[in-house]
């Protein structure tokens, strides 16, 4: 199978015809786990297109992922992917990524697991401006585990762990990363396919901490305990309620359980990654002595 | 004639209504049949005015449908 | 495969076990470390972090060792050896990381430098409380294999072998030192790089159509591929199967955790290794390991010269527990005599391979100091009636 995938959208009449997202997935692995109306599939249809925008050679690309119903996502796509601790995909990706700097590496993960168990890791990678692509996608809620609060669900949610309604503010993740330093930070919702898309491969030109955050519904736990109808109801609330602010201030785009959602580009901009300012150091401290590191491939 | 034409992985779809719902031309509809899982697939009720966006299959959160576009006569895709 | 010149300080070096573990690790081609600092480990990773730039490799400090402990592996999957290095209360935080290099099969060295405990405890002070943890501490059944040095050179010896045992078995291997090991000064002869082995890892020469990451071939332990060389390859904690998909059915489970189990416990005899001294006709038998072990020679020697017929074993792999030689040796033996700095851990794996033949002292010590060799002969006179 070839990447170019135009080449396989042919004559309906003669030529097989082909989902553009199914060389990327792990076919022999559908349907997923994914409830209906559900928004991570969509995220992965985005994530697909920006690969192939984007031209990606998908022998480096590498796939980290936590716990959590977008932690699956490691599972359906067909990469190199691993589907790691609860909390740590960002270290691991770390990892990953300082052992094999020609790898690009992806984090796909769910706003529980990197906000609040990987909260530690998600500012310190900001902070080091790792070269990693982090797609948060932002349900509100711990779904997988049954529907608990997460830092990010609004005020005023009924979850399973706040019967009574969440009292405790809910974190405005493009703010917390954008203060943790990340050199790329956007919102968009799975209402915004296409913007969606455009952003993931943006960020593939960026060299840093890039975080994209993904709104999506979920529909069986956030949705369903909150009143708020199913999935297509949380897609048409999406696209009622967005509003397109790029560049707005990070401070102002916090969410609220059915309020304005600001979506687009917030922060673009660049500084040294952590490999370049750990070369720079090292080979201005020890000149001759400094051994870049190969490529780590064991015999 | 049509500029797309969609292409429904019948047993992947659960029903969730993206794809209908969000079909710039209203193109499809939930059918009254059933998959094996029990979920009312979509199917075309408007052919003709397909584009072959894939806007449905940017949406499908199943990868069971999307549209492609059609070689019209006189050879443009 | 004979080490790489680059990482092997040949030489006649006077340094302490902590600097001997580290300069082990780059002889046996560790390229990687992910570390956070804790009393008294962090020397080996304070001088990885001065030594590995010099010769094409790469630490970072991590915010904690939750990190520490999955950055590690994160490595190993695109292509280096890596190890960390912790005392009692990282390694605790580690656990979860342990369980998921075993479940998943990374090959790799985790190095505690056991201290007082529990808790905080005592920071600057040896102990060897954490034996039975570094065998269970993660949750669910897996193995391990943990290796205890007793010296700076076998500090640097025994990096080597952990390194190579991990890659052998793709395993992650404990490598439990001790404080008074860590930081006692002594000769380290670290010998010309071709004179070292060192297990290179164990990738698969399948092919991308071929390969599956969790099919073994009747030895066990699968082939490994990294990130990067197109093999498309998935990797989960989950319970899986040899495609590597996460397969959540009792019949999986139970044959993913017996092959986890048994590639390790089947070469058990293999991986043993201990020292024997003085056990033909002994009536009893000290086992120790560690600085434990220098402290239990005074005593042995001692008691011989006192006329006692006693012999000296010492492990140096604790996990897998040698308990063939233990079960071999309580057929012949009156006792076992077992001196710890804990209050009694290896002593209960003593006890269980001896099954009643023999009877088992244990010399517990809380930890802080080393045990009085008079201490130990005590026990071993008593053990000896």
């Amino acid at each position: 199978m070839t990447d170019s995938l135009n080449d396989a959208l042919v004559n309906l009449d003669f030529n097989p015809v082909v989902n553009p997202v199914e060389p990327f997935l792990r076919s022999d692995r559908m349907p997923h786990i994914w409830c209906p109306g559900c928004g991570i599939g969509t995220t992965v249809n985005s994530f697909a297109r920006a690969l192939i925008e984007s031209k990606i050679d998908l022998q480096s690309l590498a796939l980290v992922s936590g716990i959590g119903c977008t932690g699956r996502v490691a599972g359906y796509v067909k990469l190199d992917s691993f589907h790691t601790t609860h909390g740590r995909a960002i270290p691991f990706a770390t990892g990953l990524k300082l052992a094999n700097p020609k790898l690009n590496v992806v984090v796909y993960s769910g706003d529980g697991d990197l906000s609040a168990i990987g909260g530690n890791h998600l500012i310190h990678a900001a902070r080091r401006n790792i070269d990693l692509k982090v797609i948060c996608v932002n349900n509100l809620i711990y779904a997988m585990t049954g529907g608990q609060t997460a830092p990010t669900t609004p005020d005023h949610s009924t979850t399973s762990t706040n019967p009574y309604g969440v009292f405790e503010p809910s974190f405005n993740l493009p703010h917390l990363v954008e203060a943790a330093g990340a050199v790329y930070v956007a919102r968009w919702t799975t209402f915004h396919v296409r913007q969606l898309s455009r952003s993931i491969s943006e960020a593939f030109q960026k060299k840093g901490f890039s975080f994209i955050e993904v709104i999506s519904p979920c529909p069986t736990l956030y949705q369903r305990r909150n009143k708020l109808g199913d999935g297509l109801d949380a897609m048409k609330y999406y696209k009622a309620k967005s509003k397109v602010r790029h560049g707005a201030p990070t401070s102002e785009v916090g969410l609220t359980m059915t309020g304005e959602i600001i979506v687009g580009k917030f922060v673009d901009c660049d500084r040294p990654d952590y490999q370049t300012m750990m070369r720079t150091q090292y080979a201005e401290s020890l000149g001759e002595r400094y051994v870049e590191q190969p490529e780590m491939i064991c015999s | 004639m049509a500029k797309g034409r969609v292409s429904i992985v019948v047993e992947r779809c659960k029903a969730c209504g993206f794809c209908v719902e969000f079909c710039p031309t209203h193109v499809l509809a939930l059918s009254s049949a059933f998959n094996s899982k029990g979920y009312h697939p979509p199917h075309v009720v408007h052919p003709e005015k397909c584009s072959g966006c894939d806007l449905c299959g940017m949406y499908c959160p199943d990868f069971a449908i999307f549209a492609t576009k059609v070689a019209s006569v006189g050879g443009d895709k | 495969m004979k080490a790489d010149p680059r990482g092997v300080l040949t030489g006649t070096h006077f340094i302490d076990g902590d600097h001997a573990c580290c300069e082990g690790a780059l002889a046996a081609g560790a390229r990687f470390a992910a570390g956070y600092p804790i009393t008294p480990s962090t020397e080996i990773v304070e001088r990885f972090a001065s030594r590995v730039p010099t010769v094409g490799g790469t630490f970072i400090q991590m915010e904690d060792e939750l990190a520490a402990s999955i950055t590690l592996q994160g490595a190993v999957w695109g292509g280096a050896k890596a190890f960390t290095v912790t005392s009692g209360p990282g390694f605790s935080l580690m656990m979860e990381h342990i369980g998921y290099a075993a479940m998943t099969e990374t090959p790799c060295v985790f190095v505690d430098v056991q201290r007082g405990g529990p808790s905080t405890g005592l920071p600057t002070l040896p102990a060897q409380a954490d034996m039975m943890q570094a065998r269970w501490g993660s949750h669910g059944d897996y193995e391990i294999i943990a290796l205890c040095p007793n010296s700076p050179q076998e500090c640097f010896d025994l990096t080597i072998k952990a390194f190579n045992l991990a890659e052998e078995f793709r395993v992650p291997v404990m490598f439990m030192m001790d404080e008074v090991v860590g930081h006692m000064s002594e000769k380290v002869v670290i010998p010309p790089a071709d004179e070292i082995e060192v297990v290179p890892r164990r990738h698969t020469r399948k092919s991308v159509n071929e390969y599956l990451p969790y099919e073994t071939n009747g030895d066990m332990v699968p082939e490994i591929a990294h990130a990067g060389e197109g093999y498309k390859f998935h990797v989960t904690g989950l319970t899986h199967d040899e495609r590597g998909y996460p397969n959540m059915t009792p019949q999986v489970q139970d044959t993913l955790v017996h092959r986890l189990q048994n590639k390790i416990r089947d070469a058990a005899d293999r991986i043993a290794m201990f020292e024997e001294e003085h056990l033909e006709g002994a009536d009893v038998v000290v086992v120790s390991y560690g600085i434990t072990s220098r402290v239990a020679q005074r005593a042995i020697e001692a008691a011989r010269k006192q006329g006692l017929r006693v012999g000296k074993l010492r492990l140096i792999t604790a996990w897998p527990f040698p308990e063939k030689r233990i079960r071999e040796l309580a057929a012949n033996v009156k006792a076992f005599v077992v001196p710890e700095l804990n209050l009694g851990q290896m002593v209960r794996e003593v006890e269980r391979a001896a099954a009643g033949q023999a009877k088992t002292f244990a010399v517990a010590h809380a930890g802080g100091g080393v045990h009085n060799p008079e201490d130990i002969l005590k026990v071993i006179v008593e053990a000896s009636r």
